[in-house]
């Protein structure tokens, strides 16, 4: 009870952050509109969809350095697949997009069962692996994703409410709430929390483990393919988006070592951490200042958040 | 006792004898494949690279012993490098290779503290470090973008330079490793690393005070990657603001081929510097093939990922 009321806790304390950082936001540029914020949600797209796979994996008691590179495997598809071809054909893409990301994490999983090396051990490997299968599928940034999904992810439906945002939301919600709610749920929080005492209880370890990286692996295709959308073509090489997911993930609540936090709070932060660079370029602070606050912020969080640990056990 | 027990056994007791042997057949792979690149020039220059990743390796191998990781020693290495550059016009040499080392010095410091008092595991707090530093290597560069860059012919000599077929850069390298390898095993302090990563609350119990070591171990992380960086500077000759990131995950690699275990209590650096020279040997053979850049990138995570596991497999007891 203890438990679930702290993490109630931190997710309420990171809406309180952002109301205080959208009321900063207010002061410094009177005239934020809904545009600025519809840009804003267009840029953390990817990083909220690779937040949310990192986070799963992190709840499952690892963590999947891979995360990245699965994202140029999905964006590099997406875009040579969908060149030139029609609205039904870019849909079916699309769907074999998210079939081959629910199979490459699975892949992930199912090695690190297999031969017991330690997660963030395999999923370095895999990092690689993913990103020659990227690099083979397309040599050079390149093909065309189709016209109608570009628009998919610009304006907005009402005012403050872009289309982006209802994107990631939506994305999410549409994988992780049923399986919250279903055995699967219980069981990745299970082995994240004791995986012996998980096992006592009659959890399947092992097929726990793969579905909690399929599913990481599905969110990072998400990831990719939105990114794809973004920029209109499929880039081989990752983007940052490794360290910016596991920072997120952390920020929001997510604990290393598994089975505390949930997606709400890194989803949060994703939102936390985009707001904060689009207001430091809004103040004309350097650009560079930004990563300096971004990881400033999350050493401070995470450090307040160790202390209060250690205080909160010694009374 | 089956044969293959035994054998994982001797294995798991010299973890360092696999390797060598590994080393060995993918040398003889790649002198079979083109006869006759097996010679003092190629030798050479495979451990002049190897120099710089096998100290960074050293940052990954002493953390992992207490089951943590360095994942600032890329950007540790990369800040120090450009600071010295940059400085040497203005200050000269020797200063600017001291004062470069003052941010490594800081970086580990805070990385310390972060896991020692607030609990932080290590990989958040360095990735976090890491963000930070950086972001202060992009401001600073332009405050000192008028004073140019200059890497001083001392550390390009140590860097580049080969002495009666030695690389210059084994001059700092070997009673480095030296050093490392009495430290791990022979002094108070190595101990204290390979039982706090063995079991934090029994070295706690028999008198290990966890944060001092940590403060130590993470400061001196932090001014190893610092010179790791300037090797690598005076190797490349090119200084930029992301010049030793890219050579973050293969240290992690090579003190994880080498047989160090990343939950801590167990490996060494002998193994990691073997680990090291078997990546750089790996990166030429694959170089050699003419494959397109996507199978090379493919093979090289492949590999790592099967040598882990049959060694995984050989010494789990």
């Amino acid at each position: 009870m203890i438990r679930v009321l702290r993490n109630q806790a931190w997710v309420l304390g990171l809406v309180g952050l952002l109301f205080a950082l959208a009321l900063v936001t207010k002061a410094i540029q009177p005239t934020y509109s809904a545009s600025g914020f519809e840009s804003l949600a267009r840029a953390a797209l990817p990083f909220a969809f690779a937040t949310a796979g990192m986070a799963v994996a992190i709840l499952v008691g690892g963590i999947d350095l891979s995360v990245a590179s699965m994202m140029a495997v999905a964006s590099v598809t997406a875009a040579v697949l969908m060149e030139g071809a029609g609205v039904g054909t870019s849909i079916g893409v699309v769907f074999l997009v998210l079939g081959i990301g629910l199979a490459m994490g699975a892949i992930n999983g199912a090695l690190i069962v297999v031969t017991k090396v330690p997660d963030i051990v395999v999923t370095l490997a895999m990092l690689y692996v993913w990103e020659g299968v990227a690099l083979l599928i397309l040599n050079a940034p390149g093909g065309q994703v189709a016209p109608w999904l570009q628009q998919l992810i610009r304006g907005s439906v009402l005012p403050w409410v872009p289309n982006a945002l209802i994107l990631a939301v939506v994305g999410v919600a549409i994988v992780w709430v049923p399986i919250r709610r279903s055995k699967l749920g219980l069981a990745i929080y299970a082995v994240g929390s004791d995986p012996l005492a998980a096992y006592r209880s009659g959890v399947n370890i092992a097929g726990t483990r793969i579905a909690a990286y399929a599913i990481c692996g599905l969110f990072s295709a998400m990831g990719g393919l939105t990114l794809a959308m973004s920029t209109g073509i499929g880039e081989p090489i990752p983007g940052p988006y490794l360290l910016a997911a596991v920072a997120a993930a952390v920020l929001g609540g997510v604990v290393l070592g598994g089975g505390i936090g949930g997606l709400v709070g890194p989803l949060l932060a994703v939102l936390i951490l985009r707001l904060v660079r689009q207001d430091l370029t809004l103040a004309s602070v350097d650009p560079n200042v930004t990563t300096i606050v971004e990881g400033t912020i999350m050493v401070g969080v995470v450090m307040l958040g160790g202390i209060l640990a250690l205080r909160s056990r010694r009374s | 006792m089956s044969a293959l027990a035994r054998i994982g056994r001797f294995l798991g007791d010299n973890p360092v004898i696999p390797l060598l042997i590994l080393l060995a057949l993918l040398v003889g792979v790649l002198e079979f494949m083109r006869p006759g690149i097996l010679n003092e020039r190629w030798i050479g220059n495979t451990v002049k690279f190897a120099i710089p990743l096998a100290m960074l390796a050293a940052c990954q191998t002493f953390t992992m012993y207490t089951g943590g990781i360095d994942l600032s020693a890329g950007v540790v290495a990369t800040v120090s490098a450009f600071v010295m550059a940059t400085l040497v016009p203005v200050v000269g040499t020797g200063p600017a290779i001291l004062l470069a080392l003052i941010p490594a010095l800081l970086i580990g410091l805070v990385n310390g503290i972060g896991v020692a008092f607030a609990n932080v595991h290590p990989l958040i707090m360095s990735l976090g470090t890491g963000l930070i530093g950086t972001g202060c290597l992009q401001v600073y560069q332009r405050f000192v973008i008028a004073t140019g860059s200059e890497v001083p012919p001392f550390l390009t000599w140590l860097g580049t330079g080969v002495t009666w077929g030695f690389p210059n850069s084994l001059l700092i390298f070997v009673p480095f490793a030296a050093l490392l390898i009495y430290a791990q095993s022979r002094t108070g302090f190595g101990r204290a690393l390979y039982a706090i990563g063995s079991n934090k609350e029994a070295a706690r119990l028999s008198g290990v005070r966890a944060w001092q070591v940590y403060l130590l171990l993470y400061t001196l992380s932090g001014l190893v990657a610092g010179i790791a960086g300037l090797l690598y500077v005076g190797l490349i000759r090119a200084p930029s603001l992301s010049l030793v990131n890219p050579l973050l995950l293969p240290s992690v690699a090579a003190a994880v081929i080498g047989g160090t275990s990343i939950f801590g209590g167990r490996g060494s650096y002998a193994g990691t510097i073997v680990g090291a020279l078997i990546l750089r040997v790996l990166d030429t053979l694959l170089t050699l093939m003419r494959m397109p850049e996507g199978m090379r990138v493919l093979l090289f995570g492949l590999i790592i990922l099967v040598v882990t596991a049959i060694y995984v497999r050989l010494t789990d007891r």
